[in-house]
């Protein structure tokens, strides 16, 4: 009896494992069909049989769930290149993994800010435009950004802002400030960020502060700000957040424009608004480390990315706004002329920079001395 | 004393099994959310395939677990019947100590120096991708090993020496001895082994996070990733799928145990 087990055991995995790959194949009946025809860049088969890496947030792509494109499918159907997508939690753990030179990475996709650190580090290197021939669809004010104003390492992928949510059940009013989000009424209903720079933000921008501020008498301002907070704040959540105001367990949060266009999926009693004193604003760009090993193969993808139904592909299963004019003007693109993605009228923006060392010290012992506070 | 010691029970198994029935309720939910429970549907099931990434990703985690569980196994079995076989007793100590000291070691401090070794070695033969598959391989050999051998050497002690001597004695090779003879004896441990490094592997994270490359991707690293989004539920729907087949394959291994425990009895009881 006993010898039937150990076999047994196996073949029940690797059956499992064939079962898996088979109806990965199966269709689903509204799927999108990736059409190559409709493709405008010029793709080769010249690099089939290579792979390239692709180095990506979670969830930052459109993988062919609920119907949409599989986009990392697509692009080996078309080009033969096998795509080995792997996914990170935050820059900083992108940033840790490719500095400790163990891994190549053909494809990374950073914020802003890590984008200027890693220029300056000289751990990216210059796209060749000659070859991405869909860049024209990025929209000019997306273009020369300060990270890379030159417009040399790197092609926005998705752009997003910091909004106000609120359920309309429990705020009577329309918030146009941040200055909601310390107001006693609401107390134990306020959610806000926990991490520190997007926290931070919402108190510096409050106080008509530069986010970017070097003065240290600044960030001590906005600090008081914080712990004055602390008597109203329910939770500093981050993707904790949908749970909560999905089920109407707080009544105002700050989060990123995009997640709230999921959010009131769930629950249409949420509504979003930029307040007046402006918001902070995040660009997630597309780049080439300096130690990839299939270039060629990495800016076709790059390519790929840009075409009008791939970006709009990605643009609906992130659901963050599009830097591509192609995606903006597309009717059939769901967000298409959504008001939170694409205000008619554009609030003051901000970008965060890459700080000097000693201020983010400084900031980061404030930010623990908060937490503690709150305790 | 009876009604005090059920209560325990039962607020201990509620401890163990609430996580796991609150998340297979939800992979069932009709909607995407996960606070708000508004029908039953097999709907995230049947996105769950429709993801080649997630499939993927599954794909990999399970031949990890399988390709490392049966290395281990094997190598434990090795090293077990060498540390058995050791005539010394404080040699068999401090062979044991070794052994177990990666047990105790905190994950995260294998997982860095691990990788610190991996990086080291791909520098020094000038790799441009030092983790691998390979390096995430042997990581999982690493911590699999001790297990190994610490389930398949009690095993070895129950048995009789001399029955291995004896079937040498009526002409076996010793190789063919230790198949016919003390293979048989200690097989419930080499499976425990096997079963014990396959779990291990599926369910690691911190060390896979440290020595993976950039072409292989685990599920619990793909999972984790998801956190500055929200987890969907066809994760749930996956994690339920996995522990429903863990938990099948332990009963079918349990009853499987006890009947040929049967057969020995019977077999004792007639001679």
């Amino acid at each position: 009896m006993k010898k039937t087990l150990f076999p047994l055991l196996l073949v029940t995995m690797l059956a499992l494992v064939m079962l898996c790959s088979s109806c990965g194949s199966e269709p689903t009946e509204e799927e999108v069909v990736f059409d190559p025809e409709a493709l405008t860049g010029t793709y080769s088969r010249e690099y089939e049989g290579t792979s390239i890496n692709v180095f990506n947030w979670g969830e930052y792509i459109s993988d062919g769930t609920e119907g949409t494109l599989d986009v990392n499918a697509a692009f080996e159907e078309l080009t033969g290149i096998k795509v080995n997508y792997t996914n990170y939690e935050s820059n900083e753990a992108m940033y840790t993994k490719m500095k400790s030179g163990a891994v190549s990475y053909d494809i990374v996709i950073p914020s802003d800010y890590m984008i200027q650190r890693m220029i300056s580090e000289g751990m990216l290197q210059k796209l060749d435009f000659s070859k991405i021939d869909n860049y024209e669809n990025v929209l000019p004010e997306y273009r020369g950004l300060y990270f890379d104003p030159e417009d040399a390492y790197s092609v926005p992928y998705t752009v997003g802002m910091t909004g106000l949510i609120y359920n309309t059940t429990m705020v009577e009013e329309t918030p146009t400030s941040w200055g909601i989000m310390w107001d006693e009424r609401y107390a134990d209903d306020i959610l806000t960020f926990n991490n520190s720079r997007d926290a931070f933000s919402l108190a510096q921008l409050l106080l008509g502060q530069d986010v970017n501020s070097t003065n240290i008498a600044d960030w001590d301002a906005a600090a008081d700000k914080l712990k004055e907070q602390n008597a109203v704040l329910q939770a500093r959540v981050m993707d904790e957040v949908f749970n909560k105001m999905e089920a109407g367990n707080a009544a105002i949060a700050a989060y990123y424009a995009g997640d709230y266009l999921i959010m009131v999926e769930e629950n249409e009693d949420l509504a979003f608004v930029y307040p007046e004193e402006g918001t902070v604003f995040f660009v997630d760009s597309i780049c080439i480390p300096s130690n990839a090993q299939n270039y060629e193969a990495a800016l076709m993808y790059i390519n790929f990315l840009l075409e009008t139904q791939i970006a709009t592909a990605n643009a609906e299963a992130i659901a963050y706004a599009s830097p591509l004019i192609n995606v903006r003007e597309n009717e059939d693109y769901y967000y298409y002329q959504n008001e939170v993605l694409y205000p008619t009228e554009m609030p003051e923006l901000q970008y965060f920079t890459d700080l000097p060392v000693d201020v983010r010290t400084y900031y980061e012992n404030l930010w623990e001395e908060i937490l503690r506070e709150s305790e | 004393m009876k009604a005090t010691e059920r209560i325990l029970n039962i607020l201990i198994f509620t401890f163990l099994y609430a996580p796991l029935l609150v998340m297979v309720v939800f992979s069932f939910n009709a909607s995407k959310s996960t606070a708000v429970l508004s029908g039953f549907s097999f709907y995230w099931y049947k996105e769950l395939f429709a993801s080649s990434d997630t499939i993927t990703a599954l794909q990999n985690t399970l031949i990890l677990a399988v390709a490392s569980a049966t290395i281990a196994t094997v190598l434990g079995l090795i090293a077990a019947v060498g540390i058995f076989r050791m005539r010394s007793k404080p040699l068999r100590n401090t062979v044991m100590t070794i052994t177990d000291i990666p047990m105790m070691n905190p994950d995260i401090v294998t997982g860095v120096s691990l990788m610190l070794l991996f990086v080291f070695i791909g520098r020094l033969l000038g790799l441009a991708n030092s983790l691998s598959f390979i390096t995430l391989l042997i990581a999982h050999i690493t911590f699999n090993l001790p297990y190994a051998i610490l389930n398949i050497l009690p095993k070895l002690r129950q048995t009789d020496r001399n029955l291995s001597y004896a079937a040498m004695d009526l002409g076996c090779t010793p190789v063919k001895a230790f198949f016919k003879v003390t293979m048989p004896a200690i097989r419930p441990g080499v499976l425990a082994a096997w079963l014990m490094g396959f779990t291990l592997s599926l369910d690691d994270f911190v060390i896979s996070y440290y020595t993976n490359g950039a072409s292989f991707q685990t599920l619990p690293l793909k999972i984790f990733a998801m956190t500055k989004k929200t987890v969907k539920p066809d994760m749930y729907a996956l994690s339920s799928l996995i522990f429903i087949t863990i938990l099948v394959l332990l009963i079918l291994v349990n009853i499987l145990q006890s009947k040929s425990q049967k057969d020995n009895n019977r077999t004792l009881k007639k001679e």
